[in-house]
């Protein structure tokens, strides 16, 4: 590792213009973490014209990405303090962090919350600071075919392993392809999809298809969804954990970061998974695992830490191999491409500001978290008061007028609408989003790489397999497809009437219940 | 997490709240005695506030309309990808990528049809779905209105409605949040950015 290159990178990221970024950017994922409605990938969508205007790419990318992992902090403020949780990753911490709260000790619950976050998130960095440029040395080696295949593994495994049903998840992944091919094509200058539109011709703008379907879609769908009733939060009388409840939760601390760290990594994987699979194991290995749910401390640490580490790893294959894990790295993957800067192997060599300036932010955007998220705390509280009917309009017009300003043209607003549109559509019959904005990104990669891939291999297909590493990756590819079918054939086998979800308790809906008796007495 | 499922299989008591007797399970010091247990309250509460928030699940129709419009969407770009010309895969077309991509599309789909009527993921258009119709709508007048009149009446009135007509807010605040709004956007883009903004004032 260039550790010169390292400390450059704290160089850069201490200039007064990208610590102001990074404060804005945390400050702003801390408040949508809080806010119901509107997530990381949505916000980061949002708020990508003003990443351009800026000019300097790294401020702009590090305001994006604080924006991601500082969300993470933010959604745990309302599962301690309302029972509300502000990001899907933080629907575990709801349980013990709740308990805690309603025992008095909210604080308790936020600090160690905080505390972990820190922990997880640190360790992670230094994982990517460590591991970073040592799998873009390996990356080096690539070739079209290997990514070509690396890419497709990459969309594959956000469809499979990712939230709703995964034959949907992959055409929305093609549908999303196809989207990448409009325009002029590189290889024949001819032009495809564009029905004569002078518009379309270069094709469709990531950032306006970003916006669309994330932030207009989120918008329009939350306009229809009907959010609960906020309820008077937790009074918070102590601040800080004590001495023995860190102790305690030191374990749970450690292990959620590494797990969140290598969850993280995972396409697909990421802060969700992370939470509930740290949280899991935390109580299988408890010696007591009934405290779990009623207030334990390492119910809130683990899952608080995991989250916060896989936040950070999701950036390793971003940045070392220039492959988005979810889609919200996706959407990073299109800034990034936006401010002329392309993520590959080669990023860490050509653009050492880039890549050490947006890592070494993310140390000091930690310690900024860690600072200000217990203080913030009473602001945001008041912030969720705010009723959601005069946020919606707000965020409406920051949409409309920010995609306005990347190439002041009303078209890209129709397009933008549009997307928007198909994005709630999408949300409606439960096709996620997500695969396509990654597909989407990556589409045009995947195309010339294959192409480019069969011109070497003369037109047959079989070198993709015969070269040493791109076999090792489609034998995966393989391998995912056929576990993915074979676990939905034997779930469908073993659990015909089997529902999921939180259980209903028994004096709620008596009728329901009986059905379930009299079904487990069949 | 959600191994508690009362309903399922144990002998009924309703109506007693600590019913659930596993053996070693009641937390000792904090929730004994006749206290209704801490999680098993939680989790009913959280498990009521989800089912009122959701919206109701969406039946086969929606399944089946959505892939049907994948398959006609597939074979649309299909037949246009082939008309690019799919070369072979010595040398490809500029169509191949493009027609297996929607050949794929169709495929999917068609699994969709066949086996996917039964899942549950959609959401039923419901009364309030009305709302995001005239979201959609007041986002396109904005868009056509912008080049014609600037931006502020558009923003002004897009506010307007979606506070009032949508959100059911006061005429007070809504005229207050409105003006406040479209003139913190007026300051911050034309004079803080400096974009230009076509604008009436």
């Amino acid at each position: 590792m260039d550790f010169q290159a390292f400390l450059d990178g704290f160089g850069v990221a201490a200039q007064p213009t990208n610590l102001l970024f990074c404060l804005i950017g945390v400050l702003v994922g801390m408040l949508i973490g809080v806010l119901p409605g509107l997530g990381p990938a949505a916000t980061i969508a949002i708020l990508l014209p003003v990443a351009y205007s800026v000019g300097d790419p790294v401020a702009g990318i590090i305001m994006l990405a604080g924006i991601y992992y500082g969300a993470q902090y933010g959604g745990t403020i309302t599962s301690v303090l309302l029972r509300l949780p502000g990001e899907a990753s933080s629907v575990v911490t709801v349980f013990d962090g709740f308990a805690l709260a309603k025992q008095g000790k909210a604080g308790t619950a936020l600090g160690i919350a905080a505390i972990g976050s820190f922990i997880g998130a640190t360790i992670s960095i230094i994982g990517l600071t460590v591991l970073g440029p040592f799998v873009a040395s390996f990356a080096l080696d690539f070739g079209d075919p290997e990514y070509a295949a690396l890419a497709l593994l990459g969309v594959l495994l956000v469809a499979t392993v990712g939230n709703g049903n995964m034959v949907k998840a992959l055409v929305a992944a093609a549908i999303g392809l196809l989207l990448a091919t409009i325009g002029r094509d590189s290889f024949t200058g001819a032009s495809r999809f564009t029905f004569d539109s002078l518009q379309l011709s270069d094709g469709i703008d990531f950032v306006v298809v970003a916006m669309g379907l994330f932030g207009v879609g989120e918008i329009l769908h939350n306009l229809e969804a009907r959010h609960g009733k906020v309820q008077a939060p937790a009074a918070i009388a102590n601040i800080w954990p004590s001495r023995s409840e860190l102790k305690q939760s030191s374990g749970a601390i450690g292990r959620g970061s590494v797990i969140g760290f290598f969850l993280g990594i995972l396409p697909g994987g990421g802060a969700v998974m992370s939470s509930l699979v740290a949280y899991a194991a935390e109580k299988k290995r408890a010696k007591d695992p009934s405290r779990f749910g009623r207030g334990a401390i390492e119910g809130v640490a683990a899952p608080e830490t995991a989250n916060n580490a896989a936040a950070t790893s999701s950036f390793i294959p971003l940045l070392t191999i220039g492959i988005p894990a979810n889609a919200s790295m996706a959407i990073l993957f299109g800034a990034l491409l936006v401010l002329n800067v392309t993520p590959s192997p080669q990023l860490i060599e050509e653009r050492p500001d880039v890549f050490w300036g947006l890592i070494n932010s993310m140390y000091i955007g930690n310690i900024i978290l860690l600072a200000l998220s217990i203080p913030l705390v009473g602001v945001f509280v008041r912030v969720l008061r705010v009723r959601p009917a005069i946020l919606a309009p707000i965020t409406a017009l920051i949409t409309i007028l920010g995609v306005y300003t990347i190439r002041n043209s009303v078209f890209d607003i129709f397009v933008m609408i549009v997307f928007g549109i198909v994005g709630y559509l999408m949300k409606k019959v439960g096709f996620e989003p997500g695969p396509l904005v990654l597909a989407f990104v990556l589409g045009s990669l995947i195309e010339s790489s294959t192409r480019r891939s069969l011109l070497i291999f003369d037109g047959d297909p079989t070198g993709f397999v015969t070269r040493p590493i791109s076999g090792t990756i489609l034998a995966f590819l393989v391998l995912v497809i056929v576990l993915s079918v074979a676990r939905k054939v034997v779930g469908r086998r073993t659990a015909p009437g089997a529902s999921a979800g939180p259980a209903p308790s028994p004096d709620d809906r008596p009728d329901h219940d009986r059905t379930d008796r009299e079904e487990s007495l069949r | 997490m959600s191994e508690t499922a009362p309903g399922a299989g144990r002998p009924a008591a309703p109506g007693a709240p600590s019913a659930s007797a596993p053996p070693a399970s009641v937390a000792p010091a904090a929730s004994g005695q006749a206290e209704p247990d801490l999680l098993e309250e939680i989790q009913a509460e959280v498990a009521r506030d989800l089912e009122d928030e959701r919206l109701p699940a969406g039946g086969t129709a929606y399944q089946v309309v959505a892939a049907l419009v994948g398959v006609g969407f597939g074979v649309f770009t299909a037949i246009l990808s082939y008309g690019y010309g799919l070369g072979t895969l010595r040398e490809p077309g500029g169509g191949l990528w493009p027609f297996a991509i929607s050949v794929l599309i169709v495929v999917l789909s068609g699994l969709l049809l066949l086996v996917g009527r039964g899942l549950d993921d959609a959401e039923a258009f419901t009364r309030s779905s009305v709302l995001p119709v005239i979201g959609a709508v007041t986002f396109l007048a904005m868009a056509a209105l912008l080049p014609v009149i600037g931006f502020e009446i558009p923003a002004l009135l897009l506010c307007v409605v979606w506070m009032r007509f949508l959100g059911g807010e006061t005429w007070r605040s809504t005229a207050v949040v409105s003006v406040v709004t479209v003139a913190t956007f007026y300051g911050l883009f034309l004079y803080g950015l400096s974009i230009p903004l076509p604008h009436l004032l």
